[in-house]
């Protein structure tokens, strides 16, 4: 079955597979913790307890989230050294403290405060309780920059020196972490996480809209959501064309395969909207383009000449099929994001933002499009960096653990296998959780975990209890 | 500035110190599960861990992300070396991590859950001592790679290291059990950690004996002078530990079998520590070696002693929020 696959091939389809399903996490649980903050902050603020209501039900997904993400970071800190150990002792003295950082300032800051956000409103109070909050969702945004600065610096690696024996060895740290990508691919991640949970909390409004207008709470989160991302779309497009013109200036090879410009443009270069990179010619076959408009998006300048792949060795250049397609469903979904956004804003400044079927239905068929954009922004990335780890500096194939194909081979059939099983019962999990009401949930007491330690009863028995109250009260 | 890279030695053997003996009893409460006589046994035994597991195993993170860190040789060599077991722990806690979520999600995979949660962790525990075993052994290293060939690690001894951390691992749930419950499930625990008790120190015992024939150098680092005088201490606080396990135990107290269980962990690990001392991968990487420069060393340390005292307050706080006994009645209305 694995016959002609090397060990190299494994590595990179075992790392591929593991950090794209791993990334599915955090993008949308960086977004619903700030999410569920602004929740926690809303109900403390004006006593609704219709946010209080979206807090509780919006936790227990996060916390399902927040376990997958947990489990599959795990394999990634490890992954460095089972299969790319050259890499691990070339890069550790750069990016291992960076990744040490992630770990000292972010993980245990999360998982520390996280048993608290879950369980223990009733037992430290509100305001601490609104401090753990605060606490899981600054964790997920501290975790997000010591990430990307890592990632960055393998894109434009900055601020080392080699040492004799081959490393990589760091002499300005200040240029290490803030490297030359490192704003731009930040801002560009955090924006794309907020987007992927007004998606998802969009499409979860919006459904419990479909069945019943009148839902308070469906109402309260499809228009939460709806604000996210007619605000943040515009400014997504923004930040991906400033990280766009940065990825030209220090990664030129991967922004000629994104725009398929094979020869060189030397009197300003055509669009390309669609085509079949043929790899074997090096040509776009079938290509739909709009001549001049990639020297304008790029250089800002119609005329404006730009190089293209004719001008890179071969062996230096990136895959470019892959990375052709995964920009473009990128852009086109982006794109699809702030159409949804000026719709909605339509509809509301006419007062008709609960009562647009059409629109709900396009909120529904959008909740997934986060997932497939920021998948497609990272493959972009990742694949535009090859034949590199370490761009221009360390080659992939340079980087690999010295394991036999027939480890690696077993350990990717085991992954896959067990990721399947795992994260689609997860993700069959989440569903039928968003598929049910805010207050069916709320008041359905098998339908979540009910987890105790301790000498007073179980907070999600008190919340029970004082919502009741409440309800008697007014 | 050798010593820089020897403060940083200790700060990840702290690390893999406080992730044994945290992660340890949450995985040995998973290797006790199916041991539960009722579904309200399962959910107090599960209750007792679930708000603080995720930050116990978050130390297994940082020993893994602080030897990448600051020894990234070591790293780049134990990580291939160990692949397989390693591969196996890490696919054993995801079954593990995610069955504290799923469990509760519906009644008619609640049972595949359970085993998800048992199984994860005992194969998490036993590739664990697995990968002890094979790091005691010796490592095979060539120029600055791994030298061996992908089933180096299995041997008898690391299959004997495997079994007497899974044996730990249990006493350390039982006796946690033993302080956070009441009732049938505390009686019933506290009569298990007895026999765990004395399997662990049959096993400590046995490791031991066997250690010194792994490598020489191991005998001389024990039993030469002057140091002889300071390793003889560890065995005889190891009987003060065994000593107060077992009182604790039979006069039924909640906390001192815990303590005495974790004790008995610490002075194990003090005790690789002798075997292994200046070496980080036996038997011939020393830690001077695998040393990352020390521009990384100093960069790293500068946070590492900010943060390291932050995260053991904040952690204690949060075991402080959740302490006391788990009311399982409470828990089920």
């Amino acid at each position: 079955m694995f016959d002609g696959l090397t060990a190299e091939t494994l590595a990179r389809m075992q790392f591929a597979f593991t950090v794209s399903f791993h990334i599915i996490f955090p993008a949308f649980s960086i977004g619903l913790a700030s999410y569920l903050a602004v929740l926690n902050g809303l109900w403390l603020r004006t006593r609704d307890r219709t946010y209080l209501h979206l807090f509780d039900y919006w936790k227990k997904i996060f916390a399902v989230a927040f376990g997958m993400g947990v489990v599959s970071g795990i394999v990634m800190s490890y992954q460095f050294g089972t299969n790319w150990a050259v890499f691990s002792d070339k890069t550790g003295p750069v990016l291992g403290p960076l990744m040490a950082y992630e770990v000292l300032s972010a993980f245990f800051l999360e998982a520390g405060f996280l048993g608290i956000m879950l369980f223990g409103r009733k037992r430290v109070g509100n305001s601490l309780h609104m401090l753990a909050t605060g606490m899981v969702a600054f964790g997920t945004l501290i975790s997000a920059t010591w990430i990307l600065s890592v990632n960055s610096w393998m894109q434009t690696p900055a601020g080392f020196a080699m040492n004799d024996l081959g490393q990589f060895v760091p002499e300005d740290w200040w240029q290490i972490v803030f490297n030359p990508s490192f704003p731009y691919r930040l801002v560009h991640m955090v924006l794309a996480a907020f987007l992927t949970t007004a998606l998802v909390v969009g499409a979860t409004g919006a459904l419990h809209l479909l069945r019943d207008r009148q839902d308070k709470a469906a109402r309260r989160m499809f228009s939460m959501a709806m604000w996210m991302l007619t605000l943040v779309a515009p400014l997504q497009i923004f930040a991906g064309d400033a990280h766009g013109l940065n990825t030209l200036e220090h990664q030129p090879a991967k922004v000629m395969a994104m725009e398929g410009h094979y020869d060189s443009h030397p009197e300003g270069a055509p669009l390309i909207l669609f085509g079949i990179p043929n790899a074997a010619e090096k040509r776009i076959d079938y290509a739909v383009e709009i001549p001049k408009l990639s020297s304008l998006i790029l250089k800002h300048d119609l005329n404006a000449p730009l190089d293209g792949l004719d001008t890179i060795p071969d062996e230096d250049e990136p895959p470019v099929w892959i990375v052709f397609w995964s920009f473009r469903v990128m852009v086109a979904l982006g794109f699809a994001m702030l159409g949804l956004g000026i719709w909605s804003l339509w509809r509301r400044v006419r007062g008709r933002l609960y009562d647009a079927p059409w629109l709900h239905r396009a909120a529904v068929a959008m909740g997934p499009a986060g997932f497939v954009a920021v998948l497609a922004g990272w493959i972009t990335t990742e694949v535009g960096r090859q034949p590199f780890t370490v761009y221009g500096l360390l080659r992939t194939s340079d980087s690999l653990s010295p394991v036999d194909a027939p480890a690696v081979a077993t350990s990717l059939v085991a992954f896959i296998m067990v990721y399947f099983f795992i994260f689609g019962a997860g993700t069959l999990y989440l569903l039928a959780m968003m598929n049910k009401g805010v207050n069916v949930v709320n008041h359905d007491l098998q339908s979540g975990p009910i987890r105790t330690a301790g000498l007073t009863p179980s907070q999600q028995a008190d919340d029970e209890i004082e919502t009741q109250k409440d309800e008697t009260n007014v | 500035m050798f010593e820089l890279s020897f403060i940083w030695a200790g700060i990840i053997a702290f690390a893999v110190l406080v992730y044994v003996i945290l992660d340890g009893f949450d995985l040995g409460v998973g290797i006790l599960f199916p041991f539960a006589r009722s579904e309200r046994d399962r959910a107090t035994m599960m209750n007792s861990i679930a708000p603080i597991w995720d930050g116990n195993e978050t130390w297994l993170v940082l020993g893994g992300g602080g030897l990448f860190a600051v020894f990234p040789l070591a790293y780049a060599i134990v990580m291939p070396a160990l692949y397989m077991p390693i591969i196996l722990m890490l696919l054993a806690l995801i079954f593990r991590g995610v069955a504290f979520e799923y469990r509760w999600r519906g009644e008619r995979w609640k049972h595949i859950w359970d085993h998800a949660f048992f199984g994860g962790s005992i194969v998490a525990a036993f590739t664990q001592g697995i990968a002890l075993g094979a790091l005691v052994q010796g490592i095979e290293v060539e120029g600055r790679a791994y030298s061996g060939a992908w089933w180096d690690w299995l041997t008898m001894f690391s299959l004997l290291t495997g079994a007497a951390v899974v044996v730990g691992y249990a006493l350390l749930g039982a006796c946690w059990l033993n302080m956070k419950t009441i009732g049938d499930l505390q009686v019933q625990m506290r009569g298990y950690a007895k026999p765990l008790a004395a399997a662990t120190l049959g096993f400590i015992g046995l490791a031991s004996l066997l250690t010194p024939f792994q490598d020489v150098e191991y005998f001389h680092r024990w039993f030469d002078m002057p140091g002889v005088l300071f390793s003889v201490i560890v065995p005889a606080a190891l009987l003060a530990c065994a000593w107060a396990l077992f009182t604790g135990l039979r006069d039924a107290k909640d906390v001192q079998p815990f303590l005495a269980a974790l004790g008995l962990f610490v002075l194990c690990f003090v005790g690789i520590g002798i075997s292994f001392y200046p070496n980080i991968v036996p038997p011939n990487l020393t830690i001077a070696e695998a040393a990352a420069p020390d521009s990384s060393l100093w960069f790293a340390l500068v946070g590492t002693v900010v943060l390291v005292p932050l995260i053991l307050i904040y952690t204690a706080y949060a075991y402080w929020v959740f302490r006391g006994k788990v009311d399982p009645d409470e828990g089920y209305h």
